[in-house]
């Protein structure tokens, strides 16, 4: 099985279709450190080529550790790591063919850029003119053709990023994998440099996996999120399918904003439910992760899918709860009014610009969302 | 004040930016002298007026000036070809005379024993032979009836070249080289040329003992670098006991275990391996061994910071780059480790060239190192010329080391960089 696996991935032509076997697969992986407790508790994850798969979680959650096994300088307790179909589990790093960018960027402070790119391609012995030509071509690619000759030490911190980035690619390997690589940087060129990093996963048709803890990072550049909580993935899915659909209620924290009302589910019916909210009052909600009638069941509302009513004496809605206004954040492109509903005293709304200018500390309003924005998910 | 700013051209308002530049700059160039102060001082009396005193001293050669002055001043329009004028005998019997009466005699015959063997008794038998001034015009009869090396040409040429005030003879002898009768620099007596051979020993000894001290120290740093912080702390701890103990208790505690009935030769002779004890002490193996524990930490520490400031980061790039570990050790590792490998090496060289102690104790007679033959002659034969020169030279070459390794250290840093 081993050997037809191995025959059929290996043609550069294959992965193109969505039928083929994904380039990178985790089964049933556990890591331990200390032999009591897992940081990643049975993993299985497929990675396709040629996609844009982050790792996204809070800090602790795993997401490196799975990084650090995928380059192999941790080995899993338990399972195995298959790239190409290959099993790797016991393959050391620099044999498995995969370009990492790391945190600090790692660049070899003794060595000048275009050494550093050069690295790769010397230590495999690729011949001098041949790899002159791509380390010439990895520096146009990110614009430092007249910096070859400096040492990392003399570049700014997007500069040694971009260089890290050629190092990693320049050798052509079959992965490469991010380790928080814009962490270090400022929120402008952090921006700037996930363009250009999204840009070159495209014009270059690589697979990228990238690990950040960053949400709006990863919704920016991926083509899939894996979230991680706990050592355990919560949800894979596209950035839309994410944020819009969460499966549970850690999901729907973790990505964008969002607020939650606690409640008891009444009745379900279908994919609807009814929730009787533990500060008054009852909504009409999107059931997703609620185990039965009866249940209490944390509500997840975004803060843009949220309007507020001025004039009481409008049409009753389905979900329509009384608010008073706690607060207004003026954020520039928008506003946030703060409000105190059913119990949440913080629960956000995103206001238009221009739109109620008029709220008032203290005011009473009323709020409505349409069901299908108002989730039920799992108590929090 | 804003009617100046506003007239005033740049020249107007640069000049006093300057000066008040000059005079914050100075206050506090003042205060970081107030606080180096009292070590200048210390350092000043206790080190570079020794090291100049010893400067002077392997140039210094006033003692024949001072006790035959008028042969001095006799000789000295004396173009060395033929033997001196009659003047100068009688300059040299006056002066011998004199120095009789006043005891000095022996100083000069010390130095002029050092350029020529023989030269006290030739000086003492004169001088008690003589009885008072000769007649005018008769010294040289006189002197020459005394002691025949009157009549040599070489007796005379030592006297002038010794004449001072100062003098290359020291510097020379410590390199083996000596004026002949003609003035010229030829090599010394083949018995009496031992000091090059001595510092080509002293080299050697330090370049080995250096070469041990690294590929001991080398893997030792790495651990500590590397290991985890408990391990490593314990590990420290090792690696500066000895350096906290006293080198002559290490000394010693090498001859307990080396010596011919000693630990290392009972055991060994104890499992069989040998029949007659080796002999580890008293001879160079001691000699590196004993020092390579001492300098040992000099090594350790300088890698063991080169190597803490290396981010683990640089062998998992290396790595995943594609580089086997042998490799990424190379070409990643090893570069970076340099400035602690040049530092450590430089450091155990240098102690190793003025090492004293320990070769003296666990050496034998073809293991001394320059530094005894400094000890010897300044507190054995009081030959503080040579002692000095030796000295002179071994500073010399030092400081030569330090410049050298100075300049590849400052070519790293100007393409170097380093660190980010």
């Amino acid at each position: 099985m081993l050997v037809a696996a191995r025959s059929s991935s290996t043609g550069p032509e294959d992965g193109v279709e969505g039928g083929t076997p994904p380039l990178v697969r985790f089964s049933g992986i556990q890591k331990t450190y200390d032999g009591e407790h897992l940081v990643v508790k049975n993993l299985d994850l497929d990675i396709r080529k040629g996609e844009f798969i982050t790792l996204l979680g809070p800090s602790g959650s795993g997401k490196t550790t799975t990084l650090m096994m995928l380059a192999g300088f941790e080995v899993p307790t338990h399972g195995e790591i298959y790239l190409a179909d290959r099993p790797i589990k016991n393959m050391p790093p620099h044999k498995r063919d995969i370009g990492m960018v790391f945190q600090n960027y790692a660049l070899f402070p003794h060595l000048t850029i275009e050494e550093n790119i050069a690295f790769p391609l010397s230590v495999r012995k690729i011949n001098k003119a041949e790899a002159q030509e791509r380390v010439r071509a990895a520096l146009r690619m990110i614009k430092m053709e007249t910096l070859a000759q400096r040492r990392p030490g003399q570049l700014s911190g997007g500069q040694q990023q971009r260089v890290a980035l050629a190092r990693a690619l320049v050798f052509n390997p079959q992965l490469v994998l991010m380790d928080e690589p814009l962490g270090a940087l400022d929120k402008r060129l952090r921006e700037q440099m996930q363009l250009e990093i999204k840009q070159l996963h495209e014009t270059m048709g690589i697979t990228v996996v990238y690990v950040t803890h960053d949400q709006s990072e990863a919704l920016t550049m991926s083509d899939r999120i894996a979230v991680f909580n706990d050592g355990i993935v919560q949800q894979i899915d596209k950035p839309e399918t994410l944020y819009e659909h969460p499966v549970n209620s850690f999901v729907a924290h973790f990505i964008g904003e969002n607020n939650v009302l606690a409640g008891t589910v009444e009745t379900i019916e279908k994919e609807y439910c009814r929730v009787a909210l533990a500060g008054g009052g009852a909504v009409t909600a999107r059931t997703v992760n609620v185990s039965g009638v009866g249940a209490s069941t944390s509500l997840s509302v975004r803060p843009e899918r949220t309007s507020i009513i001025l004039d009481g004496t409008s049409s009753e809605g389905p979900n329509r709860l009384p608010a008073r206004v706690q607060n207004t954040i003026y954020l520039g492109d928008h506003a946030l009014a703060v409000l105190d509903v059913a119990g949440n005293g913080e629960f956000m709304v995103k206001l238009q610009p221009g739109a109620h200018d008029g709220l008032k500390q203290g005011e009473s309003v009323f709020i409505t969302f349409r069901p299908d924005d108002c989730l039920a998910l799992d108590p929090v | 004040m804003t009617d100046a700013l506003l007239s005033g051209a740049n020249a107007s308002t640069e000049v006093p930016l300057k000066r008040r530049l000059r005079r914050a700059e100075r206050t506090r160039q003042v205060k970081a002298l107030a606080l180096v102060l009292p070590l200048l001082v210390f350092l000043l009396f206790t080190f570079a007026g020794p090291i100049a005193g010893m400067l002077w001293r392997s140039i210094d050669d006033r003692e024949v000036r001072q006790v035959l002055p008028q042969t001095v001043a006799a000789l000295a329009g004396w173009d060395g070809k033929d033997l001196p004028d009659e003047k100068a005998y009688a300059a040299l019997a006056s002066d011998i005379l004199a120095a009789r009466a006043s005891g000095t005699m022996a100083i000069a015959a010390k130095r002029l024993n050092y350029a020529l063997n023989g030269f006290r008794t030739i000086l003492t038998s004169t001088a008690r032979n003589l009885k008072a001034v000769p007649e005018p015009g008769t010294a040289r009869e006189t002197l020459g009836k005394i002691n025949p090396a009157w009549r040599e040409r070489a007796t005379w040429t030592t006297i002038k070249d010794a004449s001072g005030p100062v003098t290359g003879f020291y510097l020379l002898a410590a390199l083996d080289l000596v004026r002949d009768v003609d003035g010229a620099i030829v090599a010394a007596a083949p018995d009496q040329a031992i000091y090059r051979n001595v510092f080509i020993r002293t080299f050697i000894i330090s370049l080995g003992v250096t070469a041990l001290c690294l590929i001991l120290g080398f893997p030792v740093a790495y651990l500590l670098a590397t290991l985890p912080p408990g391990w490593s702390n314990l590990l420290m701890i090792f690696v500066l006991l000895p350096f906290w103990t006293s080198l002559l208790v290490r000394t010693c505690a090498w001859i307990v275990l080396l010596q011919s009935k000693g630990v290392v030769n009972d055991s060994l002779h104890w499992l069989g391996i040998i029949d007659e004890p080796l002999r580890l002490i008293y001879n160079r193996f001691g000699v590196c061994v004993a020092m390579t524990h001492v300098l040992l930490p000099f090594m350790i520490l300088p890698l063991y910071s080169s190597m803490k400031a290396i981010s683990p980061a640089y062998m998992r790039a290396a790595a995943s780059l594609g580089a086997p570990p042998v490799t990424a050790f190379l070409r990643i590792y090893l570069p970076q480790t340099l400035p602690g490998i040049g530092a450590g090496s430089l450091l155990v060289f240098i102690l190793a060239l003025g090492y004293y102690i320990t070769p003296a104790l666990v050496g034998g007679a073809a293991d001394q190192m320059i530094s005894y033959f400094i000890a010897l002659y300044t507190t054995e034969t009081a030959n503080w010329g040579l002692a000095s020169a030796l000295g002179a030279v071994l500073l010399l070459a030092t400081v030569l080391l330090a410049v050298v390794y100075g300049k590849l250290v400052q070519g790293q840093q100007v393409t170097g960089g380093m660190k980010n």
